[in-house]
This record gives C-alpha cells, structure tokens and sequence, in this order.
C-alpha cells in the first residue's frame, strides 16, 4: 500500500445520503414533481436546460470500496472526479476513459451520465464499457443494484449501461462500479507538422491496422498530434519510427477538457461536436480549417460555427451526428442532440414511460417530450 | 411442475391450432422455408443444453429480411410465441422451442457483408460463425476479438444475445464492447438500427442493452464489428501448481503486478486429465492446478511481461513453468484448454457445465466451497476458469440414465451459483439465464429489480411474445422458488399467491 492522499482538497468525503434522496425521488414522484439532477452543475451547458426541483448529488459522495487487485472501484455519484482518479492514481491505476472536467466540481456520476470520454476512446473504449454495475434510485424512490463488481455478469439486462449516457432522464445514479486499468508503464506524445487533413486521415488508418501502442490521435491546422501508451520497450520503439517534437502531455488533458485555445468561440459561433464513422472524408460544409479539430483518429471532430444544421446534415449523410455543445441561450439550438429515427424514438418514449411514468428524471433533458 | 414451460408460474400462452399458423405464414411469406413434420423440427428441440428437449410447433428458415419481418408481423398479429436461434450452442436453453411457438431459425443469414480494413469493421448478417469474421480479416492482419471457445459453431447473432466472451476478454472486452451497431427488428416487425460506425449515437445506449438481451427485446438481423490489428506475438506460460488456492492466488499476484494478459486460464486436476487424454496438450498430470497466462502485443513488451509474469509465479509457489517454444506449441497448450468441455465429456456419460462469476479474490474460498458440494453429493467437479476475470466452469459429471442423478446435478450447480452469488458475484458471466438459470436469478435479484427487468421487456414486447419463459422470471415464480431475498423477515409481495 502506498501513502494516503495528503492534499484533503482531493479526498472525497464519505457521505451517504442515499436515503434522503430516495426519500425525495419518492415525494417527487407522488406530486408529479420534476427532479432536475444535478451533480457539480459543471456540465449544465450540455443538453437542453431543466426546470424542476433541485436534486443534489454532490453531498453523496465516498469511495465505497475499492481493490486494486480486482480492478474495480465502487463510489458514490456525488464523488468529485478528480477525488477519484486522484485515489486510483495512488495505486498507479486510472478509469481508461478518460471522462473530462468541466471545472473542479465534475462529479463521476455526471460524467457517467453524460457518457462522455476522452481522447483515448477509440483505443481503450467508452464511459459505458468500463460501467461494471450500480444502484439506481427508481422512479418510486427505491435503491436497486444492477450489474455488479465483477468483470463480467449477464443476467438480466444491463440497466447499468443503459443509464450510462442518458443523462439521469431515467432514474438517478446513487453509486457506480467501474473496471480500472494500471496506468501505463510509459508514455510518450508527438507532433508531426506540415500534414494535411487528407495526408493526416491516411497515415492514421495505416498506422491503425498495426498493433502499434498508439491510444491519442488529433489533427489540427496541418499537425498531427500522437500519444504513445504501453510498455518502455514498445513506446521507445515506436517514437523512434515516427519521430517528431516531442509535445507535453497536458495537451491531451486540454483537449479533453476544452481547455485548448481552439474552444474560444467567434461571435456567433457554435461548438459543435461531429461524431463519424472512422476514415470519413473532410466533410463538406463551409466550415475555416482552422475551425475545426480532429480527436479520436478523426471520428470526433469539434467544429466553430454558424451554421449547425447543415453540419448536422453531412454529418448524417457521412454515417454519423452532430451535438451542439453551446446552449441555446448563447447562441446554440433548441435541439443540441440530433432526432431520432422515428423507431428508435417510439420505442425511447416506451421504454422513458416504463421507467419514469410521470416524467419526474430531467425532463426534457435529451429531447423534448423525453 | 414442467422445467421446460410452466403456464402456471411462466404466464398463460395462446394455443393456436397449428395448421392454422401454417397457413397464415405460408399467406404473410410464401417464399419462406417453414418445417412442420415431427421428424424434420427434431434436430432443432434442444440448444447446447441437451438435458431440456421441446418440440417446436414450427420451424422457420429465412433468408431474407421481408421474410423476418412479415413472419414477425403475422406471429404479432396471432399472439404465436417467437423463439429465435443462431446455431443453436447456447448452454442456458436460451434457443430452447416452445410447443405454441415458432422457432426463428437464423442460421441462413450466413453473409459476411463487408470488411473494412481503412476503419477496422466488419458488417456481417447474424448467422455468420463467430471464427468466420477472423478469418475473413485475416488477409489485412486484423481479427474480431472475443473468442468463446465454441467460435467455430457458434453465430454472431447467437454472440450478441447472449453477451460472449471468450478466453481474451479480460484484455480485449466482452461481445458488448467490440459490436459497433446492430440492426434489428422488434416482434411488431419494425426495422431499427442500435448504435452506429461511429463510435457512438444519440440517444439512450440501447445498443448496450440488446447485448445479453437473450433474444427477449429483438430479433437481431445485422451486425458491425470493431476488428483490431493482430498482435504481433502472442506468448504462453504455463505454471503448475501443487494446490489449487495457490493457483488462485498467483492469478491476483499478475494482475497486482500491473500486467493485464491476453488470456489467463486456470484447470483443476480433474480437467487436466481430461484434457490430456483427449488431446495430449503437454500438461503435468501431476499438478493440482495449471494456470495458462498469454501475454500478446508487440515483442518487445511482451518479453518484458513474460519476465515479471515468470517472477510473479515462482514467488506464487509454482513447480514449475513453461513458455511454449513456438506458435505449435502455444497452440497445443491452448487446445487443451479450448476443448476443455468435450474432453470431460468423454470422462463421463453427462455433465452439466455452470458459469458463476465471483471477484478474485474469492477463488479460493469458493473452490473449497465446491470441492465440498462435490464430496457430499458424490458427484465429481471438474473445474476450468477464465480466471483473469473471475468466471468459473466448474462441470458437474453425472449420469443421467441413472435414476435421480440429474436431479443432483442440479442441485449441486444451484448450490454452485448460490455460492457465487453470496461471494458478492453473478450466475452467469457469459453463458446467458436461458430456461435452466430462470429460479436463480430469484436469489441474485430482489423483486423490485426483477420489476425494473419486466418494464425493460414491456417497453420492448409487452405482450411478451419473444422467448417467454426465459431470462427473467416472474415474481411468481421467484414467490415460489422461495429464495427470493427476504429483507426484516418480510416476504416481498405478500399479495402474491404462493403454490
Ligand atoms: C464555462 C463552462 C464550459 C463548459 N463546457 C463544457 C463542454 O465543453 N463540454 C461539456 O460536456 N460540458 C461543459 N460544461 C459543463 C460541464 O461542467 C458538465 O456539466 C460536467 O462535466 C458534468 O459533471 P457534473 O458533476 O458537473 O454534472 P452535472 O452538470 O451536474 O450533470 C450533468 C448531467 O448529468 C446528470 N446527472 C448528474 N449526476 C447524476 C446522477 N448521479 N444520476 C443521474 N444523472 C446525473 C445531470 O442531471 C445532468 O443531466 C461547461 C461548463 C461551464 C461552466
Ligand atoms: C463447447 C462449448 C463451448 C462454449 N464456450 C463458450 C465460451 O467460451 N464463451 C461463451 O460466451 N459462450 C460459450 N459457449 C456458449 C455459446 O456458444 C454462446 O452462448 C453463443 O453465443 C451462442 O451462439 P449461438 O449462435 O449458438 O446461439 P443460440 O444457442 O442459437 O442462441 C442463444 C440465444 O441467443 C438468441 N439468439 C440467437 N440468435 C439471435 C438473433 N439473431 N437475434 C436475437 N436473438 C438471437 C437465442 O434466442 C438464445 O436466447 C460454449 C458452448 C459450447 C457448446
């Protein structure tokens, strides 16, 4: 065992209020009264905006359990994240997804909530696949644990990763467990210039077919902008190959976290997020190179602009989405996810009305009337 | 009590006369392939779960998706059950027909629609065998992940449904984490698609949830697959050891070590034997317990990982260890693995093969747990692990021409996952609830959560015409199992009746 965090600042407290809060969701959903969930209130920007009672999460908040060994970690929704990855850092592990921060106050259940991951998705996988279980607060205020702290579990269906990503508009995340990662042994980034979009998109599928231990690839204004993870032996070997300058590791947590200068708006733009089938062509839309950053290998590219419907448009027509990430109060749209299918949607209004009747989780959080 | 369909703790089903759902299928979809005569439905009245047999009232063979759709529609209209089938190796009786049902066939989806290898994806139809989409990746150096150890019989379909894994899942993930999107069609017969190419869609992740599902949400009709560059080498190592918690402990003392391996299996002495008789893999009869630990990637880290795995193990207490010389004998150790199941099954007339899950940490003290089941019940156990991740195949040997003997068997392998679950683990880790595990997950699920299940199904099928009887089970039935958790001594829903 190593030694205990010394800056309390990033040790959560352990605090169980579960009870009060299923007590509230009870109340809520006898009067029909609307919960608006909030965890560090840092990613109210995302989605479309609330009306209803506050339900605060960040009181609840603690590592429940947590083995190393195992690689798995149960806390509380209200734990602030960078309480826990800071403890798993002690232990030289971290969550592979690498959700990002919004501010200080991010807590791991709104990030789960949002399903959002960083850079290293394409490689390592996304907020839900590393889920394992959790206790849930159903529409009548009752705790019930889905999934598991175990690697792998299919009976019943899995709710856990169901919730992941549906920003609490179907019940109320009270703790979740995860599968953890060692960190890895070495790591190393590069940048490449002088590299167009098309020369850029090519290199990466090449490379892509090679067990190579690349897991961070972005592009932007003729860079192209590496990450290496994995053994000493395989990251020397493979930054020797590609060469390059060496760029310092907090680019990837500023793109994470739009921390990068690229994330300052023009007036009356709109930061939009395309998410593509990898290996999508440039698309084409009226859209300054220098406004748009590639991430994920390409299938996620954030774009400044004016004109959000007809990103949406070819984003479509490419296989894939757009979300707008600017509120519509400044600037963005009403309707920030892109529409269903209309299937798809039916059986969303299904499955909405099975598990919060009276439409008391975030309503409207997704899409209106969901 | 019928194990097979019990109307009375399952739910009532519409008895329809058969000729009169032959006609209507031939009038909705008169170029599809419908089988009706006893001796042609017989090859399909059980899945891998041989020990439970039902003829099906029909069988259906499509080829196409209007044929799925319009069968869908007509068997939605008439209230007929649906049971669908991949190939038909599931362990948990999932495929298993109903006498009022139709039996969905998928097998002639068999198309591998597209490989990619620019974006690493495979677009495939459901009835394509699990090691064909490695195979058809294979010319750009790529494969398809999980690896159940059925992979050259079992579907993709089948893969989905029930959430696969394999021997490579605790590096490379389950089913769930390596299908892109899915096409669907719910038993109303409308078409969706789950997911995307990209690497995610709007909306509520309900492609994470058909993964498991058991056929109980969709028929499953498409699937894109994320294929992954092959390592460069795959490297094995097999440690033997005198005592089987030592065994168990060496599997933690890896993973502390920070390495994650490609594979990580452990056998007891009994599937030792049986393995060595069967395919003369090389290992020690001697040991009480072998542990096979794959380190794959690029060849510089994994003689890095072979060196500290190699360390890890002598500190463990292990007798003695072996790194296979050449990919020919890295295969031999694996097929002794891999054909773990058919080597007991030459050991002994039956076995019933169970698929608990527990945290690591707790192998040692449930082995125990079952070696004593096994001493008290008379019954040998002969155990195989995908250890890495903590999910158990212990396989209960029995003899069910001998009377009262499946009956212990059973028994044994309810006790078996009992165990698993008050070790804070599952039931199933990837062989699916099906019909045989359906009073189980009475005790590993409360019925408020059991309740959570049927809204699920309701959303989906709320007239609960795919697979009834299977995955989830009614609170009837968890009130008379009787091993529903029961909190402060009350019973949960006191209002139902009991039997
Ligand atoms: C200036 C500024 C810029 C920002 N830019 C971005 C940005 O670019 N991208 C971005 O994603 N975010 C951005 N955010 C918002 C960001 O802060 C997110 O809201 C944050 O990541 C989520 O963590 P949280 O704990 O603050 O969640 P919250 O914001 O509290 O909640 C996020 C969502 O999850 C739900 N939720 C929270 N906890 C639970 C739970 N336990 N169970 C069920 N549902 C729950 C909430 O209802 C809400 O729908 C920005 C915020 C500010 C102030
Ligand atoms: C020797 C042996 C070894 C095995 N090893 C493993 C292993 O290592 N790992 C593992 O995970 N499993 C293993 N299995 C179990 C089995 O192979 C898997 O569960 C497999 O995924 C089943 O696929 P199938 O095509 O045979 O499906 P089936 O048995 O035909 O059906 C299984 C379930 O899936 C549903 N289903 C099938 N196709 C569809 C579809 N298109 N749409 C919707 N639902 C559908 C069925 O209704 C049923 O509920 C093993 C089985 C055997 C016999």
């Amino acid at each position: 065992m190593t030694e205990p965090a010394t800056d309390p600042a990033t040790r959560a407290p352990d605090r169980d209020i579960s009870e009060a809060l299923c007590q509230q969701v009870a109340n809520a959903y006898q009067s029909r009264a609307p919960l608006r969930i909030k965890g560090g209130d840092t990613r109210a920007f995302y989605g479309r905006p609330v009306e209803g009672i506050t339900l605060d999460m960040a009181e609840h908040s603690g590592i429940i359990t947590y083995d190393p060994v195992e690689l798995v970690v149960t806390v509380r929704a209200g734990t602030r994240l960078e309480a826990l990855e800071a403890a798993l850092k002690e232990q030289h592990q971290m969550l592979p997804f690498e959700p990002p921060r919004f501010g200080q106050a991010s807590t791991i259940g709104g990030a789960v909530a949002t399903g959002l991951s960083g850079p290293r998705r394409p490689w390592a996988g996304a907020a839900r696949d590393f889920v394992l279980g959790s206790h849930v607060i159903t529409q009548q205020g009752k705790l019930l644990r889905f999934g598991g702290e175990v690697m792998k579990n299919v009976a019943g269906y899995d709710i856990s990763r169901l919730m992941t990503g549906a920003q609490g508009t179907l019940g109320v995340l009270a703790d979740i467990s995860f599968k953890v990662l060692p960190l890895p042994a070495a790591t190393d980034s590069l940048r490449l210039d002088d590299i167009g979009i098309d020369d850029a998109l090519k290199t990466l599928s090449t490379l892509g077919r090679e067990p190579l231990p690349i897991t961070g690839a972005a592009w932007h204004q003729n860079a192209l902008f590496l990450r290496l993870e994995g053994g000493q032996s395989s990251v020397k070997a493979t930054r020797e190959r590609l060469g390059g300058e060496t760029l310092a590791d907090d680019f990837w947590t500023q793109l994470r976290d739009h921390q990068h200068d690229f994330f300052t708006l023009k007036s009356g733009q709109a930061l939009w997020r395309a998410s593509l089938p990898p290996h999508t062509a440039p698309l084409d839309i009226d859209v300054d190179e220098a406004d748009s950053f590639y991430d994920w290998a390409g299938s996620q590219r954030w774009i400044k602009t004016r004109d959000g419907e007809a990103l949406r448009r070819a984003c479509q027509q490419a296989g894939g989405h757009a979300t707008c990430f600017t509120p519509a109060a400044m600037g963005g749209t009403d309707s920030p996810f892109t529409p269903l299918d209309p299937v798809v949607e039916k059986y969303h209004k299904r499955l909405k009305a099975e598990l919060d009747t009276h439409g008391i989780f975030n309503p409207g959080r997704l899409y209106a009337g969901l | 009590m019928n194990i097979l369909y019990d109307a009375r703790l399952d739910g009532e089903l519409i008895d329809r006369d058969k000729r009169e759902v032959l006609d209507a299928l031939e009038h909705a979809a008169p170029t599809l392939t419908l089988l009706s005569r006893e001796e042609d439905l017989r090859p399909f009245e059980c899945d891998g779960l041989a020990a439970y047999r039902v003829l099906p009232m029909l069988v259906a063979l499509p080829e196409n998706l209007e044929q799925v759709e319009a069968l869908l529609k007509c068997c939605f209209e008439l209230g007929v059950p649906v049971v669908t089938r991949g190939a038909g190796t599931g362990l948990s009786g999932g495929a298993l027909p109903l006498e009022q049902g139709v039996l969905l066939v998928m097998s002639r989806f068999n198309k591998i629609i597209d490989v990619d290898p620019d974006a690493r994806l495979a677009r495939v139809q459901p009835g394509v065998r699990n090691l064909a989409i490695s195979e058809a990746a294979a010319p750009f150096g790529l494969y398809y992940a999980p690896d159940p150890s059925s992979q050259i019989a079992c579907s993709i379909g089948g893969n989905v449904a029930e959430n696969a894994g394999g021997v490579h899942c605790l590096k490379y993930g389950l089913t769930v984490h390596n299908v892109l999107r899915v096409d669907v069609l719910t038993i109303e017969g409308e078409h969706m698609t789950l997911g995307s190419e990209a690497f995610d869609a709007p909306g509520f992740d309900l492609l994470a949830l058909i993964n498991g599902s058991e056929g109980m949400l969709g028929v499953v009709t498409e699937i894109t697959v994320k294929l992954l560059p092959k390592p460069t080498v795959a490297k094995v190592l097999m440690a033997s050891f005198d005592d089987v918690e030592k065994a168990g402990r060496a599997v933690g003392d890896i993973i502390a070590a920070g390495i994650v391996p490609g594979g990580l299996e452990m056998m007891d002495k009994l599937a030792i034997q049986a393995a060595e008789d069967f395919v003369r893999a090389g290992y020690p009869l001697d040991a009480e317990a072998i542990l096979l630990c794959e380190l794959d990637g690029v060849e510089a880290d994994v003689d890095d990982d072979c060196e500290t795995v190699r360390r890890v193990l002598e500190r463990a207490g292990a007798t003695d260890i072996q790194q296979a010389k050449d990919e020919a004998e890295r295969a031999k150790f694996w097929a002794g693995r891999k054909n773990a199941f058919p080597a007991v099954g030459r050991m002994s007339p039956d076995y019933y093969c169970m698929d608990g899950t527990i945290p690591r940490k707790e192998l040692p003290r449930v082995l125990k747990g079952i070696a004593a089941l096994s001493e008290e019940s008379g019954l040998r156990v002969a155990n195989v692990f995908h250890a890495g991740d903590g999910n158990m195949h212990p396989l209960i040997l029995f003899d069910a021409n001998k009377e009262g003997e499946l009956e212990l068997a059973e028994d044994v392998g309810g006790k078996i996952l009992e165990l698993c679950v008050a070790a804070g683990g599952s039931i199933t880790g990837e062989h699916g609830v099906g019909r045989e595990k359906i009073n189980q997950m009475c005790s590993q699920f409360q019925a408020d959560e059991i309740t959570v299940f049927h809204a699920v199904k309701a959303a989906f099928d709320d007239k609960r015409l795919l697979n009834p009887g299977k995955n989830i089970p009614t609170l009837a039935r968890c009130a008379e199992f009787g091993a529903m958790h029961v909190h402060n001594n009350d019973l949960p829903h006191p209002e139902l009746p009991r039997f």
